[in-house]
């Protein structure tokens, strides 16, 4: 530890940082590794997001207009998926935010296996430029990023874009596993006296959750595309029925890594938005270890719901009844952490800044989302709506507006400590409503295509589809330029925002963070704080 | 006796609210009645589910209608609450924040009901998989199979014919015909019959899917899975692939054809002379899947 009068410098920057590439590149700094998450989360959304754009111009009209084929549609659609999955809402959220505060919020000087924490961030780097390869590739990957077999084999995509694409995800994983095995280290054994796990903030249990999750089931990821890709390049057979091998093997081995892996996109999020609410309600979370053991059981019944994905592959009926069952089990921790957070806003003393903006909106648009996916949880109904457009708005609600809401809650509220400058409330407000009204225009309408019978990855459709689709794109467009103008505020913020308070938020904002300086020193800690 | 009434006022309420769901899609949804009967597609700015064809899709329609009802109901009364709190509770209406964090009697309250509205859905929800999952006493049985990028259809116990039924491409659309949604062969089935449907797997997984009728099955490489369809109201009842199966994907449409008995079976005397058979042997082994390579006529024509 350093000397302690260094504890209460004003100019925190300068206190023992080393050169910018001993700073940047060999980091072992958990605030500069999150921040390199962060830069490096948005840098893959412009690449996601473009992507998306192009999409959703081709979609605004029936015909092909701008894409040469299908297969280049496939790609498209593939590498959308992927990157938002592993390249923007994961580094966002876990590895951005994660490795920002939860060693402030728990009181450590710094996560338990710092260099480890380094090479967490850089191997995401080049498993980004594998999959940015793989569509430069032959054929491109274009099997979507449930790269479900047959379709993903040597037989159906016979170039190296889909071996890049598979490479990719197995360095993701190994980020990703080495990130969780970090946090779970920290979280059990950094937390700083008296901070004992029913104390820790609600973002520390929603990290320790999200870690156990991805400890256990990126490496079930990890196992399938191994033997997917020695089915590819080895001549084995897993999955080639011609060899003995199964199909739906595979997807049940992605569904197991898959189904945990959209909770580990959500989990953090609802950590973030539990802070943000208590913070603008100026009230303590409502009902902290219900909140608390929600997200263990979501996490825990995550892992045994997978199938629902499959309702069409032809497991037996009763295996079908168990799986709608057990799905819809997840309503009630979920509906549990909706009505808490309602509950601590009730009697609050609410006020609506950015962050408790993007929150509000989180809770109502995380319900839409949920509630279609109790419709989707029943087997019944889902043989029509199965691979659907209802599909795509499911699955955009809880992530695109669930997650990404998040994101952004997160990022509002934590930019004055991060960088040490106040966003603009003006900038912040418009850029809410711009995207509450693109992605909910961009979105809401692909229910009605999904009941329509309008399938998932198709780049032309029926012309009587296109009253929607064209909402839709109408929509896609107003939410790039929203996100256009978020490096707009950004950029604000950083030339000209007002020099943050170590706590610009008041007496609502608890956790440790708001306690150290805005932007908090290189070493956080001098001493370990203690907890009453 | 207590569980008939409970049954009945479940079936009440989802007659009820399919009643309200049906007025309001009525408004939006115009199916345009043509000679041939019902059209099962997609209508210009439809919002609900497509019209029914039959049974399995009326059970799927009624049901979705009270999950509907439940989630709308839900869905307001959280975004209700929330504008109610902002209100109520902002900084400026309410200054000194109470500083309770615990209610036990609510606690149990908001993980209870929704247990019991959870019960509530699933238990017409498991009746109705059960009821979809196979043809109590299939009429006719019908293999399907999805191909790179075209259907195949074999006639099982009705001569054991097979055929292939390609997209009618745009530049050779017939006028009233819908573009990426019309095939050269479309399945013919006769109306009022339960159609076995075996589907079985071929070069990549495809999924067999249509929603008017309410039925979809994966047709996976190495497997054969059962499903069935039955088709009430004669009409063309479209559908499309719904597994993304490679380059064409978007481009291999289905189409039904529910047509009454004497219609189809002058088309299965024609489509016995017309079509090749399964298996290229005696009709004696009719039965047997077409597990050989069945006799690809359309294969010219691509």
């Amino acid at each position: 530890m350093a000397t302690a009068s260094h504890t209460h410098h004003d100019d925190h920057h300068h206190d023992h940082t080393p050169g910018f590439v001993a700073r940047w590149f060999f980091s072992t700094n958990h605030k500069d590794i999150g921040t390199l998450y962060i830069i490096f989360s948005l840098f893959a959304a412009i690449i996601g997001i473009g992507l998306s754009l192009l999409m959703r111009l081709e979609l605004m009209h029936p015909g092909m207009q701008y894409f040469a084929d299908g297969q280049m549609w496939n790609a498209y659609v593939s590498a959308h998926g992927l990157i938002m999955v592993f390249f923007v809402v994961m580094p966002a959220l876990i590895g951005g935010f994660g490795n920002w505060f939860v060693p402030i919020m728990i009181g450590a000087p710094d996560m338990a296996f710092p260099r480890m924490n380094n090479i967490s961030f850089w191997l995401l780097v080049p498993a980004f430029l594998l999959l940015g390869a793989s569509m430069f590739v032959g054929e491109g990957a274009g099997a979507g990023w449930t790269i479900y077999t047959p379709l993903s084999d040597n037989q159906f995509h016979s170039s190296a874009s889909m071996d890049l694409a598979l490479f990719s995800l197995h360095l993701a994983g190994a980020s990703s596993i080495m990130g969780a095995a970090n946090f779970i280290t920290t979280i059990f054994n950094m937390r700083a006296p008296g901070m004992t796990l029913h104390k820790m903030p609600l973002f520390v249990w929603s990290m320790l959750v999200t870690a156990f999750l991805l400890l256990l089931a990126v490496p079930v990821l990890a196992g399938a595309i191994t033997m997917l890709i020695t089915d590819r390049n080895f001549g084995t057979a897993f999955f080639k029925p011609e060899g003995g091998g199964d199909p739906v093997l595979f997807q049940h081995l992605f569904w197991f890594f898959g189904h945990p892996e959209v909770y580990i996109m959500i989990l953090p999020g609802f950590g973030i938005i539990s802070h943000i609410v208590s913070t603008f309600s100026r009230k303590p979370v409502f009902g902290y270890l219900g909140m608390a053991y929600a997200m263990v059981a979501i996490g825990f019944v995550g892992f045994i719901v997978w199938a629902h994905h499959m309702y069409s592959s032809g497991m037996d009926v009763d295996t079908r009844a168990y799986f709608m069952a057990a799905t819809m089990v997840i309503a009630v921790p979920t509906g549990v952490k909706i009505f808490s957070w309602i509950a601590t806003m009730w009697g609050g003393s609410i006020k609506l800044d950015t962050p408790m903006l993007f929150a509000v909106g989180f809770i109502f648009l995380f319900t839409v989302g949920g509630v279609t996916g109790v419709v989707l949880a029943n087997a019944g109904i889902d043989q029509v709506l199965h691979n659907t457009y209802y599909v795509v708005a499911h699955f955009h609600y809880v992530l695109s507006l669930g997650a990404v809401f998040s994101i952004y809650a997160g990022f509002y509220y934590w930019i004055g400590k991060m960088s040490g400058r106040q966003y603009s409330e003006t900038l912040g407000k418009l850029h809410f409503w711009l995207t509450f009204v693109g992605v909910n225009l961009t979105f809401f309408p692909m229910h009605f295509s999904g009941n329509q019978g309008m399938p998932r990855r198709y780049p032309d459709y029926p012309d009587a589809l296109w009253g929607w689709n064209f909402v839709a794109s109408v929509g896609a467009i107003i939410s790039v330029v929203s996100f256009v103008f978020f490096f707009y505020v950004v950029w604000a913020t950083f030339r000209s925002g007002a020099k943050a308070a170590a706590n610009p938020w008041g007496p609502g904002a608890t956790t440790l963070e708001w306690q150290v300086a805005s932007p908090p020193p290189f070493h956080t800690f001098e001493e370990l704080p203690r907890l009453r | 006796m207590k569980a008939l009434m409970a049954k009945r006022l479940i079936v009440g309420l989802g007659r009820r609210l399919a009643g309200v769901a049906a007025g309001v899609m009525g408004l939006v949804l115009a199916v345009p009645a043509l000679a041939q009967g019902l059209v099962g597609a997609p209508a210009p700015w439809g919002m609900g589910l497509q019209p029914s064809g039959g049974p399995i899709k009326d059970a799927i329609g009624s049901f979705n209608s009270l999950v509907f009802g439940i989630i709308t109901v839900i869905t307001i009364f959280v975004l209700v609450l929330l504008a109610y709190c902002v209100w109520r509770f902002s900084a400026s209406r309410n200054p000194n924040p109470s500083t309770t964090s615990h209610h036990t009697g609510l606690e149990i309250a908001w993980t209870v009901i929704p247990v019991l509205i959870l019960v509530v859905i699933a238990i017409p929800s498991f009746r109705l998989i059960y009821y979809q999952d196979r043809a109590q006493e299939a009429d006719l049985t019908i293999n399907v199979q999805g191909r790179q990028w075209y259907w195949n259809y074999t006639y099982a116990d009705q001569g054991n014919f097979t055929f292939d039924s390609y997209p009618v491409q745009t530049a050779d659309l017939k006028p009233g015909q819908l573009r990426n949604l019309e095939v050269d062969n479309p399945l013919v089935i006769p109306v009022g019959a339960n159609v076995r449907v075996m589907t079985i797997g071929y070069d990549v997984i495809h999924s067999f899917f249509v929603p008017a009728l309410g039925v979809q099955k994966y047709t996976i490489p190495g497997r054969t899975m059962e499903t069935w369809l039955r088709a009430d109201r004669p009409g063309v009842y479209y559908g499309q692939c719904n597994q993304i199966c490679g380059t064409n994907h978007w481009f291999m449409p289905i189409a039904v054809r529910a047509v009454p008995r004497e219609e189809y079976n002058a088309w299965l005397a024609d489509a016995r002379k017309r079509f090749a058979q399964a298996d290229g042997s005696a009709p004696a082994m009719a039965a047997a899947p077409a597990t050989q390579e069945p006799v690809q006529i359309a294969e010219a024509r691509r």
